[in-house]
């Protein structure tokens, strides 16, 4: 594991009005930031269940980038309020889940912000790079001794009938 | 019921019991269960073993009801042994569905749980650090105990799974629906949570107004009014985002719903919905205030969000989760 260097999967949820738009402008004015985040637009920073940023850590990812309006300039009034309370729950969460707090971040980045949102990658990329793996599907794995124990079972049961005629 | 009596086995696994006693808990019903079917298998009842079970063909028993999680090599071979058994598997109860308490452990691993149990604990004596281990040598022989798991499993994580019974424990008029719909053949369609597909709300005869909270309270800080909505007065009642079945039971006691029955249907993690609904209705828009409100007003966030969940939900252990609530 050590002598690979290490690439982080990090996967941004970015709103269609205004980070989405941001990621966009960047691309355009070629401001690069590292290749590591796949971003899903979504409508609003307000449509961003706890769900989809947990199901990205339980498929692999090593780390979420939330990303929305700055508050007070939300498309739909005020929903990326409601993106900050669910991150803060989220964030509350994760941590009693021994999750680090790097991993998930929540960004503020309007449509003319390019830069703004490739530094926010980039650090949140140098975080989790610094961070290591998350591996959370790997977390759950198997005792080894398991089949091995399971397949002597039934040995021992029919051993211990033997006693009967 | 005049055709031939079926097969019924009872299992437990990693539960408290609470289960077996629920079923108890039809009354005299459980005379028409044991005129419809056989009882072959049910260890906390009756004598059995699992030889016998062994030596049966594969799908001869109709009717496993199996409770608990899966923590141990010899629940998982249980698991195994009473799917290829039986004809119809129900994960019956909280933690054969989605882990319940037993699953909260799975915040630690294997080594933390042992240091807790055999170290920590004031009222353990052990100075030779005796751990269980799977092989032990005595000059008799080679003694076993199963192998204890760092992860407890639910049951359908182990084996596949024909239906749900949810509730810890599941009530009686639910556990007699669903004798009653498996006795005359009218199941849902396999892979269903057998109940209902609405939330307590739906069963809560409390009155319901707009949701505005600025404030979160432990249970023992008010004293509710008996009228108003528990989760309106502060109270983190898991209610909003809970199956309905139980009638509502906690709520009309003054206590607010703690999630035993599971997630609706098509919900895939109870505690994320829990904390997408609380969000929406904390009742401020500065940030320093949220943090606060949901820091101060919900200490234990797993246990209140995954009291019943967390070996089902999406949420696996961090690396740090050293000592439960892993704020260090």
């Amino acid at each position: 594991m050590s002598d690979e260097t290490f690439e982080p999967k990090i996967v941004g949820f970015m709103c269609n009005w205004c980070s989405y738009r941001a990621a966009d402008l960047a691309g355009s004015a070629r401001i690069k930031y590292p290749p590591n985040v796949r971003i899903i637009r979504v409508m609003c920073s307000g449509r961003i269940d706890p769900t989809f940023v947990l199901k990205a850590l339980s498929l692999g990812a090593d780390g979420v980038m939330v990303a929305g309006c700055h508050p007070g300039e939300c498309h739909y009034i005020d929903q990326n309020y409601k993106a900050m309370r669910r991150f803060g729950m989220l964030k509350h969460m994760l941590a009693a889940m021994g999750v680090e707090a790097e991993r998930v971040q929540l960004v503020w980045a309007s449509a003319a912000e390019g830069q703004q949102l490739a530094d926010a990658v980039e650090k949140l990329v140098a975080d989790v790079r610094a961070l290591g793996p998350l591996n959370w599907p790997g977390n759950w794995n198997e005792h080894k001794d398991r089949l091995e124990a399971i397949e002597s079972m039934v040995k021992e049961h029919a051993e211990a009938m033997e006693v009967l005629p | 019921m005049s055709k031939a009596k079926g097969k019924l086995a009872v299992y437990w696994a990693a539960s408290c019991g609470g289960c077996d006693i629920a079923l108890l808990a039809i009354d005299d019903k459980i005379l028409k269960v044991s005129e419809a079917f056989d009882v072959v298998f049910w260890p906390c009842a009756a004598d059995g073993k699992v030889h016998d079970i062994e030596k049966m063909a594969d799908g001869e028993i109709d009717v496993c009801l199996f409770n608990g999680g899966i923590r141990t090599s010899e629940q998982e071979y249980m698991a195994q042994l009473l799917r290829k058994k039986s004809k119809v598997l129900v994960a019956f109860g909280s933690c054969a569905h989605e882990g319940c308490i037993p699953g909260l452990a799975n915040l630690n691993n294997r080594q933390e749980c042992f240091d807790t149990a055999y170290r920590d604990t004031p009222s353990t004596e052990n100075p030779q650090n005796v751990r269980p281990r799977h092989e032990t040598q005595v000059p008799e022989g080679t003694l076993y105990l199963p192998v204890f798991y760092d992860t407890l499993k639910t049951l359908d994580q182990t084996v596949p799974v024909d239906y749900y019974l949810p509730g810890c424990p599941p009530e009686a008029d639910r556990i007699w629906d669903a004798i009653v719909a498996i006795l005359e053949g009218k199941l849902p369609p396999p892979g269903s949570v057998i109940g209902s597909d609405t939330t307590v709300c739906d069963e809560c005869p409390r009155k319901r107004t707009e949701k505005k909270i600025k404030k979160f309270h432990r249970t023992w800080e008010i004293i509710p009014d008996p009228d108003t909505c528990l989760l309106e007065q502060g109270l983190l009642c898991m209610g909003i985002a809970t199956r309905a079945g139980c009638g509502a039971l906690c709520p009309q006691v003054n206590s607010p719903c703690i999630g035993c029955y599971g997630p609706n249907n098509d919900v895939k993690d109870h505690g994320a919905r829990m904390m997408s609904a609380l969000a929406s209705v904390i009742d401020s828009q500065d940030p320093g205030e949220i943090q606060q409100i949901i820091e101060e007003g919900i200490p234990d966030p797993v246990g209140s969000f995954y009291r019943f969940g967390l070996a089902h939900s999406l949420l696996r252990r961090g690396k740090l989760a050293a000592d439960g609530n892993g704020h260090k």
